[in-house]
């Protein structure tokens, strides 16, 4: 009925674990009605990526896996969190996250994108590696849920951290693919200088020009000019 | 000879049940405390509580009726058999065939209910708040936590606790992305089902964010007594419960001898001691949240046990 | 360690004749940021464009198939058309720039940046063609993404601003899915070709594609085409495309934007030629075909109500793009020649409109249709070059657009008659409305100058671009028509 054996598909169950504590947490992300909030449980969530990272570094043998979790906790996990608390308290943004779509219905919405991603994933299955499918499932459903942070929050500091919740779903999926080449510290490094270049020089930006980050602001001014 | 050896393990479990449940309240308290800087009360006194109540005379009010006065025995008697369903220390106690988890949730509903109706029997305001209040976490609690055993079920196979546990202890399950969300799940369940931060604090002495406070304001003496005890054994029960599925490591079969058994008592006291203790870590770091809110919160674990059946399907191959 | 020997190879090729095509721009866009005179800048962005086009000219005689480079004909083609419009971006830049910097709305150090971001944008997007590797294809298009969207938010107005982030939002969704695809296509390519670089590299996947495995390709063709479509502005995924064109800085916004759609369309023409040989995985050409038919008719209908001249063009674009990729769809050698040749002829035309509308609006003070009128009559040399233009954009003879829109349309009539009807409608009402606001821009009343008028060098690359357009409607040499033809024939 289900995994043959106990303890030996364990590197395959403790890998799926870890990439179900990422899902949840991006569900924790669109749970969070505060800023401050959001901003820690992606640094939570990226602790949980480099975990998953290292553990598939260990299973696979390789080395350049240990570097993209260490990447990812370091990067996304400490410097780019402390960044946007700075930021946050700079310029003294509200401190309450704007949504197009009230908590639990875009829960609700998350889970069916969940489901989603697992009809997806589910019969492209390879028949030698049947348990990457579960890896993949998880990876994109992070990714869709990101998409749905993206879609619903209002706050462009959040939907920045959507955006980068995103990321870590991609680095989710590429390193539970047995083998992938190099793509992890390419995609790690350039997934980062999104993150660092886009809102380092983007809020100041947005900021000087209106005096929240609310986007409700920006669709006003937009919808004259067409 | 299995019987009477299923017995014994079941009267020590009770007795260790009931004995330690309001130690439990004590330590939780005594850890928030420490945590929060202060010295805080003995762990002995939730007991000298009970003590105190159990002598002093009831006081009922007037247009008390037999409901009201015969709620608590009945809610702790209920919650009592729960208790007993539940394995502690051992598995295969006498209870062991009773052992359902479907059981164990209906028998504590049965005591939830039977406190609404006693907080509604006096008609003041505040039992009709806490009342209304707490079944309406009820209401969307129940649904998260049948998810969680449907989890459970499809799993294993039954919904036998008993066997549930022993199944996951042999490791033939393995660690599954299923039971890490409905882990997650069952603590929020948990925390709404026993009225902890941050869905309800139990040390409130404001009646406007009272829960399951405001459901028995009117209680005094013996019948407060039974109240209190019951609510702690809840906990425990719940404790251990989450103890036995989710960390089945260090517990005896009833059969292994008494030195095992002697064994496997201080193994639960620690499982339970830690879980105690970082519900007590959490409930210090966390502030209980507006009223409006919880059904979200419990929405949310609901959510998540659909998703740890869902997962299932994905890694067991039913579709 | 194999990863620093696979770096240390990558620095080498980058080093090499096809790898300096790449290297140049990105050199000079590390340099320029650094630059603080403006005209240094601006001689500089010349410089090293018009020296990337020199060696990119060399690159079809120079195939070669490397760990991160890759030179095949349609590579090279496409390398070719995207320096070159490049170094005529750089030219008309100068000029522009000088504008805007005398009017106060650029200063010294956004000039600094949109002279580094310039080039940037051109290097990535000349890696993202010559690269061997999936994902550092991938990687580059993301890359020049970022510097388009910084480059969009440029000017501080809070147009510019929501255009900058809506192209950061869609766009992010986009290469999201895409890379969420590039995996995926790893895992398809892994039976076939074994884990490592080799199941990642363009040159080794069309050969060994019909053993991949069909279900993954499926999957990764899916996000793929959802991805790199949204580069390529194809419906429902186009909502940056018209505000990025009509707020930023007209020669990278506008200009050099066009070729990003190329660089996507050209992922998107390796991919179905993946499909094609993969017996097991579905059609390619449907999708592809319906999303083209889906953008062109949308395009068409969205252009009667546009009130800005840059939005405005930047439909057209969308809809051209979705012709290209409608041909694409289509398959098969001539429509694959078709759509190359309407890809590279677009390409040209509609850079040379940016620069008129650009001069344009800076002469009028504005850029809605109510500011620009009877540019015939007081700029003749502005207004002719304009007029030439949108008429080479309407698809009407003699210039080329007509020529491979006619050759879409034939084949589409030989092989899928029922929707030619449709693609014809498209096509015309787009025609008409840009026939329509011919008449309102060039000629009739004028309006007030509030601005400096573009002298007539400033006008030469546009008719460069008119002229190439021009020559290849009336005569289609014969080397250029076997280059095409053969690029068509390669890539199934």
């Amino acid at each position: 009925m289900d995994s043959p054996g106990g303890f030996g598909n364990f590197s395959y169950d403790l890998a799926h674990l870890l990439g179900g504590a990422v899902l949840v947490l991006t569900f924790g992300l669109l749970y969070q009605r505060r800023l401050t909030a959001v901003i820690n449980t992606y640094s939570v969530q990226s602790w949980a990526l480099a975990a998953a990272a290292a553990w598939q570094g260990w299973v696979q043998g390789s080395a350049e896996l240990y570097v993209a979790a260490l990447i990812a906790l370091s990067v996304k996990g400490v410097v780019i969190p402390i960044a946007l608390h700075r930021i946050v308290r700079r310029l003294d943004i509200h401190r309450t996250v704007e949504a197009a779509m009230g908590v639990f219905p875009s829960m609700a919405l998350g889970v069916a994108l969940v489901v989603l991603a697992i009809l997806l994933v589910l019969p492209s299955t390879m028949e030698s590696q049947v348990l990457t499918r579960e890896d993949l499932a998880l990876a994109l459903s992070v990714v869709l849920l990101g998409h749905l942070m993206l879609i619903t929050r209002r706050t462009a500091l959040t939907q920045v951290v959507g955006f980068m919740s995103i990321e870590n779903g991609l680095i989710l999926g590429a390193v539970g693919v047995r083998g992938m080449p190099l793509v992890v510290e390419l995609s790690v490094a350039v997934l980062v200088l999104v993150g660092a270049v886009v809102f380092g020089v983007f809020f100041f930006r947005i900021r000087e020009r209106f005096d929240s980050l609310d986007d409700s602001h920006l669709d006003r001014v937009g919808e004259a000019h067409r | 000879m299995t019987t009477l050896i299923g017995l014994a393990a079941l009267a020590m479990h009770v007795s260790l049940m009931l004995a330690l449940a309001p130690v439990l309240v004590g330590f939780i308290r005594w850890t928030r405390a420490r945590l929060m800087g202060r010295i805080g009360p003995s762990v002995w006194q939730p007991w000298r509580d009970l003590l105190r109540l159990a002598r002093k005379q009831p006081v009922l009010a007037e247009n008390a009726s037999w409901l009201f006065r015969a709620a608590p025995a009945t809610a702790f008697a209920a919650t009592l058999a729960a208790a007993a369903l539940v394995p502690g220390f051992a598995l295969g106690m006498a209870t062991a065939p009773l052992s359902d988890l479907l059981a164990i949730i209906g028998l504590l509903t049965f005591a939830r209910c039977t406190l609404a109706l006693a907080g509604l029997d006096t008609g003041t305001a505040f039992g009709g708040i806490g009342a209304a209040r707490d079944m309406t976490y009820a209401t969307f609690a129940e649904p998260a936590m049948l998810l969680v055993i449907f989890t459970l079920a499809l799993l294993v196979g039954t919904t036998n606790l008993d066997a549930i546990a022993q199944m996951l202890r042999e490791a033939a399950v393995g660690l599954r992305v299923s039971l890490g969300l409905a882990l997650v799940a069952i603590l929020a369940v948990a925390i709404a089902e026993n009225g902890r931060i941050p869905v309800d604090n139990p040390a409130t002495h404001l009646e406007l964010t009272m829960v399951h406070e405001a459901m028995v304001l009117e209680y005094s003496a013996r019948h407060l007594a039974l109240i209190d005890w019951a609510a702690a054994l809840k906990l425990l029960l719940w404790m251990t419960l989450i103890v036995a599925i989710f960390a089945p490591f260090g517990t005896a079969d009833a059969e292994s001898g008494l030195l095992v058994w002697l064994l496997a008592v201080p193994a639960w006291g620690l499982k339970v001691g830690v879980l105690a203790a970082v519900l007590a870590a959490f409930e210090s770091a966390t502030a209980k949240m507006r009223v409006f809110r919880v059904p979200e919160f419990l929405g949310v674990a609901l959510l998540l046990g659909v998703l740890a059946a869902v997962f299932l399907f994905v890694s067991q191959g039913f579709v | 360690m194999t990863e620093i020997l696979i770096i240390v190879e990558w620095v080498r090729e980058l080093f090499s004749a096809p790898g300096l095509v790449v290297m140049v721009p990105l050199a000079a866009a590390a340099g320029l940021a650094f630059v603080t005179d403006a005209r240094l800048g601006a001689r500089i962005t010349i410089g090293a464009a018009t020296l990337a086009f020199l060696l990119a000219c060399a690159l079809p005689w120079e195939p070669r198939a490397g760990l991160l480079l890759l030179v095949d004909p349609l590579a090279a083609h496409m390398a070719i058309l995207t320096s070159f419009v490049g170094m005529t971006a750089s030219w008309f830049s100068r000029g522009y720039v000088a504008v805007e910097a005398a009017a106060g709305r650029l200063d010294a150090r956004r000039l600094r940046a949109y002279h580094a971001l310039f080039q940037a944008y051109l290097g990535f997007m000349l890696m993202a063609l010559l690269s061997n590797n999936v994902p550092a294809t991938w990687g580059s298009i993301e890359a020049a993404t970022i510097a388009s969207v910084l480059v969009v938010g440029l000017p501080r107005t809070a147009e510019a601003v929501e255009a900058s982030w809506k192209q950061f939002l869609v766009c992010g969704l986009g290469i999201s899915m895409a890379f969420f695809g590039t995996t995926v296509l790893y895992l398809a390519a892994v039976p076939a070709l074994g884990s490592g670089l080799p199941a990642m590299s363009w040159n080794r996947l069309p050969a060994a594609a019909p053993e991949f495995h069909a279900a993954m390709l499926n999957l990764a063709f899916a996000f793929l085409l959802l991805g790199y479509g949204t580069k390529a502005a194809l419906a429902p995924l186009h909502a940056w495309l018209p505000d990025a064109h009509a707020e930023g800085p007209t020669p990278v916004s506008a200009v050099l934007s066009g070729s990003i759609l190329n660089v996507a369309l050209f992922v998107i023409l390796r991919l179905r030629g993946l499909l094609d040989a993969n017996a097991g995985a579905i059609a390619p050409g449907p999708p592809i075909m319906a999303l083209g038919l889906a953008t062109v008719l949308m395009a068409s209908f969205s252009l009667w109500p546009r009130r800005d001249v840059k939005r405005f063009f930047g439909f057209s674009t969308i809809e051209h793009s979705g012709v290209a990729a409608f041909a694409f769809g289509l398959g098969g050698p001539a429509a694959t020649f078709a759509g190359l040749l309407h890809m590279t002829l677009h390409t040209l035309t509609k850079a040379a409109i940016f620069h008129c509308v650009g001069r344009a609006a800076q002469l009028k003070g504005g850029q809605f249709f109510t500011d620009i009128g009877g540019l015939l009559v007081c700029h003749r040399a502005l207004g002719l070059t304009l007029a030439a233009g949108i008429v080479a954009v309407a698809g009407l003879p003699p210039f080329g657009l007509f020529t491979s829109e006619f050759l879409v349309l034939t084949e589409t009539v030989h092989r899928l008659p029922w929707l030619a009807v449709p693609l014809a409608l498209g096509l015309l009402v787009g025609s008409w409305a840009l026939a329509m606001r011919l008449i309102s821009l060039c000629l009739g009343a004028p309006t007030p100058d509030r601005g400096p008028a573009p002298g007539l060098p400033a006008l030469v690359p546009a008719w460069v671009h008119l002229a190439a357009v021009l020559v290849l409607g009336l005569t289609m040499p014969a080397p250029i028509a076997a280059w095409l033809a053969a690029i068509a024939g390669a890539a199934p």
